[in-house]
């Protein structure tokens, strides 16, 4: 190896030039997804003619949810604001990916992350801001971690296998908040209906917008969810981690034969990917909410999985997905608003954008016109 | 019944894996189809038997071309092949296997499992094949399971049977039996094909033999004894051919891996290793022989740090390394070979740099506090690659594009291209063509030359015969017998892997 | 033994192995000893006075006398049951009763509970019974779902939405046409689902979970977007008839069993009808044995000829022609309109119920059983004002379903290609 150095330099450098990736892998990534958000809007618009909603109402309302989403500051901050949980914890689920972990429990570390985040917020007065807002942020992450790893363990210990695992995790979480939220200590006084305290002023993530109009609602949550970005990319791509977590995530059989700890990495990938979720669910409560009511998630944590797939399990993809995802949240208020069109339109189209996705064989043989060119291409090479 | 194939061809993709063969197969012969792995046996096999379709070219049978829309059909047709690859179904039962898909039935559908044993003992009685209609098929050895397929072709009324690679997980005793099998039923009128790449099997058991190289037909015997063991091998790899490995004259040196009363349990609590104890000197190469399945995967992972020992020690160059993790291993000069490389060697989704560095990427060499030296890596490995002869074009290519032999010396690149004590090798070129093989045992041979202590984990008794300067016989989990590599004689190990020794 | 090294010797009968059946009975073993402490200090020495069942109603033909026992002695009793059965399994040669012992073991605790929740108290068994399986019918039929694609080796996370479309569909199409109209849409379009889902993992090969948790967005997203679009405009669309009760002559007179079991509505009797005709398709006929043929090696059923592809997709659509069914009872089995996911998870416990009858018809039934229990339970204990808050009671099926999924009582074996596309050559 050492002597090697010097004799095979002219072949070791063809060896290490990369190949462009192929037209397939290409569309794949860029092709499919731009297919499916158009083909969902499309049949977006058919549901709602469907439904008996007018031509020109189908098309208010599409005009309503592009303004709403990047019209104007506010809808770009709404956007913004939608798109941090969804990220956040999609993030978590794509690291799940990664690792081969199949994370169906965002809704519900999100839901006792949250929790936390919110006891944290209410109880430590007198903290100042830089010291309380990072705790709260800490103690969601910690209790989202440490919710999802009791799944990571039970698949590292008893092989149960986590998406039935975490399923359940999140409706005992939905038991677990109710029961929460009803304690002497959580509720808010004066009360019946569960619902908690709200969060102190020093624990809530500062408004970045409101010397521009007091109702922004962008938060710092957002230079959190650009962090977490770059974080988990470096820790899958550029760390001895994220090479255990991807190899495991390939082939665990391979990676435990290689002498990786493959319970360890079970745990520590479910854990931070429940880390992350909980962070979304600290972002939630300080960021937005400022206090927990039952289904406080609101479902973010199965949207975050649509985001972790349309995002292709890698961090800038998620992003975008992310982006994506808070644009169709917030332009479907809008839209909800101007057009008189339900917002639960926007689950449909989401959940047909996620169809096509997942299934890019069903997208090369609805419009086979959109590839045959590519093919060509591949065959001439 | 008599068939035909005309001029078959079949391309995945751009590749022929069968280009233009022509065939002719007689009822009451075997025909033996010699080849090396990858030749395009199974793929000509499968066209006949309806799995694969041809890309062109016919089968004629009995003077009338056919096509075949599945397996259904070949089937309907005569046609029953014995895969390579049992295929049962383990958690049902005998009878339950061999009438699936032309099940007796009676009224609204209802399985008529009775009868199915009826017709099982049937078929029984006629070939002389004693198999347990009502037994589970996970409960029973191979070679049971193997009479279980030939129950299920020949409740098909197969008059054409193939066999693909039989005897691979037999032992030489089962084999004299099974050939006894394939004779009844030749002899009752049914025409044979057997695929193989043993030259002993084929002029042993062929009336007539064609063989086959990178999917084309490159010769044909109408008789076995028309030609020399030599002279077959050469027209499968298309060169002369030694199986003998090079290696210096045997001078071992200190005992480096000591094994003492080893025990270890599967899943399920039956014992895998029965208090086994051996030991590996450097310069020595080990081989481990034994019919598949006898316990010889456990006790690989058992000396790799794979599995929980129950009972008994392993000491490494005198140190207790019993409870020692993998990684621990590792470190101290192990390096192993697993035996399957797709599901325990390789990554096959990652890049070739990336399978380089499966099990020393915490190197320092290769990474610095939590991050990945990429660069270092890269190179490194463009440099194993070139050393170990891996065909590929860039290192950033995934493993999964590479050929079984490339991934093959890929793994031999990763475990040999360390300085490591000690190889363990486990199946090592299963399913590799010549060449690989020749190469694989160059480098097997090369490492134990310069010191290291080697043990050889397969079930081809030919490659242990080659390449051990000491043989171990495994059977139901125990070492029941050692031989001298130079002195040893086939038959007698054969004896010893069958228990009977 | 040999003195020098106490961890092995020659004879391997006399040699002490780490055992995991001896692990699984030791840890059974303590569980027990543990419920029987639990049933001794908090349920024997918590409780005071007799604890009064009701078995029936005054009204009955064949009225019983209520059932009543004295609380306290009869925990000690359990508690002692308990200890028995606990020591029992430290015991050699007790190996093979492990899950019975368990089981038993749980069925004591339970009625150990019950009777300390009710002493001094009186309590409605039969009542109790009545709603428990009423409540199992969605949760059997959603985990019987599940048998029928599993057994096929597809994964359905998708049993969530085919009761929720099927609930939705009954309602819409009820409002319309009637009830038996509602239903045989409801299970239509509960069979296009299944047929979508066979689609998605059989043809276009997307991974078998993600195509469930669409399909559940997917639904949920246009139940929801019509629900509040149109159902808010036109109300009559929201309003089915519901299914009235069959009284089955003479048996539903009898006590006890007769309101528990013999004076329900269409589903519970179809419930039953489905759970055996699907144990007799699966393992007693033709298309039953090749049906699990695909499941088990898809591989070795396509070389003897079967149509691996078509079994998943007939099984698959069946599968969701029975969720359908199971979604039209919650609204035209009860509540007669649909609310936005008013399904809330009862496809994922069927899905659970599915796992804890180890994938067969009649476990799932029992599972389903089970779990009616106990959510029947947590809304009785309300009324008993008991000390235990209600969501740990509601949580208790879902912790139960970890403990099986984890193995500690021994592990149910899935078809062995679950989850698994083909990909025929």
């Amino acid at each position: 190896m050492n002597n090697a150095q010097e004799s095979t330099v002219g072949l070791s450098e063809a060896l290490l030039r990369r190949a462009a990736p192929s037209r397939a892998a290409l569309e794949d990534l860029v092709v499919v997804p731009i297919f499916a958000v158009v083909v969902a809007l499309v049949l977006g618009a058919a549901a709602m003619l469907a439904t008996n909603v007018d031509l020109a109402t189908v098309g208010r309302s599409y005009v309503a949810l592009l303004n709403g989403s990047v019209g104007s500051v506010n809808a770009i901050s709404e956007t913004l604001t939608a798109a941090v949980p969804l990220t956040l914890a999609g993030l978590g689920i794509a690291l799940g990916f990664r690792a081969g972990m199949f994370n169906i429990g965002a809704e519900g570390q999100l839901l006792i992350g949250g929790m936390a985040a919110v006891i944290a917020g209410f109880s430590f007065a007198g903290l100042p801001a830089i010291v309380h807002v990072p705790l709260v942020l800490l103690a969601g992450a910690l209790a989202g971690g440490l919710y999802a790893a009791i799944a990571g363990w039970l698949r590292a210990a008893t092989g149960a296998h986590e998406v039935i695992s975490t399923i359940m995790l999140n409706l005992i979480s939905y038991r677990l908040v109710d029961y929460l939220l009803r304690l002497d200590f959580i509720q808010r006084e004066g009360r019946s209906d569960p619902i908690s305290q709200s969060v102190l002023e020093s624990a809530e993530l500062p408004r970045l917008l409101i010397w521009l109009d007091p109702n922004l609602r962008l938060h710092a949550g957002v230079f959190l969810m650009i962090a977490a970005v770059i974080v988990i990319n470096w820790l899958l791509f550029k760390t001895r981690l994220g090479f255990e977590f991807r190899a495991s995530g390939e082939n665990p059989d391979a990676a435990r034969y290689a002498g990786m700890k493959a319970g360890l990495i079970i745990v520590l990938a479910m854990g931070l990917a429940g880390a992350l979720a909980g962070l979304a669910g600290a972002n939630q409560v300080s960021g937005v909410l400022g206090r927990a009511s039952p289904g406080f998630s609101a479902g973010i944590g199965f949207d975050a999985i649509a985001v972790a797939l349309l995002g292709r399990s890698h961090p800038w993809g998620v992003l975008l997905a992310g982006l994506l995802f808070g644009a169709l949240e917030a332009g479907g208020r809008q839209m909800q608003v101007e057009a008189g069109v339900s917002i639960d339109l926007i689950g449909i189209i989401q959940a047909l954008i996620i169809v096509f996705i997942a299934a890019p064989l069903l997208v090369r043989t609805l419009f086979p016109w959109g590839f045959r060119k590519a093919e060509r291409a591949e065959r001439e090479e | 019944m008599e068939i035909e194939l005309r001029r078959i061809t079949k391309r995945f993709g751009h590749f022929a894996a069968v280009k233009d063969v022509g065939l002719h197969i007689r009822p009451g012969e075997v025909l033996g189809l010699l080849g090396e792995n990858g030749a395009g046996k199974s793929t000509l096999m499968n066209v006949l038997c309806g799995l694969y379709a041809p890309t062109s070219g016919e089968i004629v049978i009995d003077g009338r071309p056919v096509t075949f829309a599945g397996p259904g059909e070949a089937i309907n047709a005569g046609i029953g092949m014995v895969h390579q690859h049992f295929m049962l179904i383990p958690v049902f039962t005998v009878a339950e296997n061999v009438v699936l898909g032309v099940e007796p039935t009676g009224r609204i559908d209802h399985l008529d499992l009775a009868r199915a044993r009826g017709q099982v003992r049937k078929i029984n009685d006629a070939y002389g094949l004693e198999v347990d209609p009502d037994a589970l098929i996970e409960t029973l050895p191979v070679g049971v399971q193997q009479r279980v397929e030939i129950i299920k072709v020949l409740f098909r009324s197969a008059d054409l049977v193939i066999f693909d690679e039989p005897t691979a997980v037999l032992t030489p005793q089962e084999v004299v039996e099974f050939f006894e099998i394939v004779k009844s039923l030749r002899d009752s009128g049914k025409a044979i094909v057997f695929i193989t790449h043993k030259l002993g099997e084929i002029r042993q058991i062929a009336d007539r033999i064609a063989v086959l190289r990178r999917g084309e037909i490159v010769g044909q015997a109408e008789h076995p004894d028309a030609v020399s063991e030599a002279e077959l091998a050469e027209m499968m790899v298309g060169r002369p051919v030694s199986f003998d490995v090079d290696k210096k004259p045997y001078q071992p040196g200190p005992p480096m891996l000591a094994v003492k009363n080893l025990t270890v349990l599967r899943g399920n609590d039956e014992i895998a290793v029965d208090n086994v104890s051996l030991i590996v000197h450097s310069a020595e190469i080990v081989g481990i022989a034994g019919v598949q399945g006898n316990g010889q995967s456990a006790l690989v992972e058992a000396l790799t740090g794979l599995t929980h020992v129950s009972g008994g020690s392993v000491t490494f160059n005198g140190q207790d390394i019993t409870q020692a993790s993998t990684r621990e291993r590792h470190r101290l000069g192990f390096a192993h070979i697993p035996e399957d490389r797709q599901r325990t060697g390789l990554i096959p989704a990652f890049t070739i740099a990336e399978n380089m560095v499966l099990d020393s990427y915490y190197d320092d060499r290769f990474s610095k506090g939590p991050n990945m030296l990429w660069d270092v890596v890269n190179t490194a490995a463009a440099h194993a690659v070139v050393d170990f002869d891996v065909r590929t074009s860039s290192v950033f290519d995934a493993v999964d594009t590479l050929s079984g032999g490339n991934q093959q010396k890929l793994i031999a690149a990763r475990e040999m291209s360390r300085d490591t004590d000690l190889l363990i090798a486990s199946q090592p070129t299963r399913g590799l063509d010549v060449g690989s093989i020749e190469y694989i045992h160059s480098r097997i041979a090369q490492a134990r030359d310069e010191g290291d202590g080697v043990l050889i984990v397969s079930s081809e008794l030919d490659e242990i015969l080659a390449l051990s300067d000491r043989i171990l016989v495994m059977f139901k989990g125990r070492i029941v017998a050692e031989f001298d590599g130079a002195t040893a004689d086939k038959g007698t190990i054969g004896l010893a892997m069958a228990g009977r020794y | 033994m040999d003195k020098e090294t106490t961890s092995s010797t020659a004879n391997p009968e006399s040699r002490k192995l780490d055992s995991a059946k001896v692990r699984q009975a030791h840890v059974s073993g303590w569980i027990l000893l543990g419920l029987a402490v639990l049933a001794a200090v908090v349920f024997g020495a918590g409780s005071e006075g007799i604890a009064t069942f009701r078995l029936s109603r005054p009204t009955d033909p064949w009225a019983l006398p209520n059932l009543s026992i004295p609380a306290a002695s009869t925990n000690y009793l359990i508690a002692a049951l308990l200890a028995f059965l606990g020591v029992r399994q430290f015991l050699r040669g007790n190996v093979r009763w492990t899950s019975l012992s368990l089981g038993s073991g749980l069925l004591l605790a339970v009625i150990a509970f019950l009777v300390w929740a009710t002493a001094g108290k009186g309590f409605s068994l039969t009542g109790m019974l009545q709603a428990t399986v009423v409540g199992a019918v969605p949760i059997a039929l959603g985990g019987l779902a599940g048998v029928l694609s599993e057994r096929v080796a597809v994964v359905n996370i998708a049993i969530e939405g085919m009761l929720l479309a099927g609930a939705f569909t009954g309602a819409l199409v009820g409002s319309l046409l009637g009830g038996v109209g509602g239903l045989v849409a409801a299970v239509t379009v509960g069979g296009l689902f299944g047929f979508i889902l066979a689609a998605l993992v059989v043809t276009y090969r997307a991974d078998q979970i993600i195509a469930g948790v669409v399909i559940n967005l997917f639904v949920l997203g246009v139940t929801s977007y019509v629900s509040s679009q149109v159902y808010s405009e036109y109300r009559f669309l929201n309003n089915a008839p519901v299914f009235a009760p069959i009284r089955i002559p003479v048996l539903a007179d009898l006590p006890v069993i007769g309101p528990v079991l013999f004076q329900h509505n269409l589903f519970v009797y179809g419930a039953i009808i489905m759970v055996a005709m699907a144990t007799y398709y699966l393992f007693h006929t033709r298309l039953g044995l090749r049906a699990r043929a695909v499941g088990e090696h898809p591989r070795a059923a396509d070389t003897l000829g079967i149509n691996v592809y078509r079994t998943r997709y007939i099984n698959v659509t069946m599968a969701g022609m029975v969720a359908g069914f199971g979604g039209a009872w919650l609204t035209l089995g009860s509540v007669g309109r649909f609310d936005e996911n008013m399904t809330n998870g009862i496809g994922y416990i069927g899905l659970a119920a599915m796992i804890f009858g180890r994938w067969h018809p009649v476990g799932a039934l029992m599972a389903a059983l089970i779990f009616g229990f106990a959510n029947s339970l947590q809304q009785k204990l309300a009324l008993l004002n008991t000390p235990i808050p209600s969501e740990f009671l509601a949580m208790a099926p879902y912790i139960a379903t970890i403990v099986l999924v984890a193995g500690v009582v021994g592990r149910a074996r899935a078809p062995a290609a679950d989850g698994q596309a083909y990909v025929k050559e």
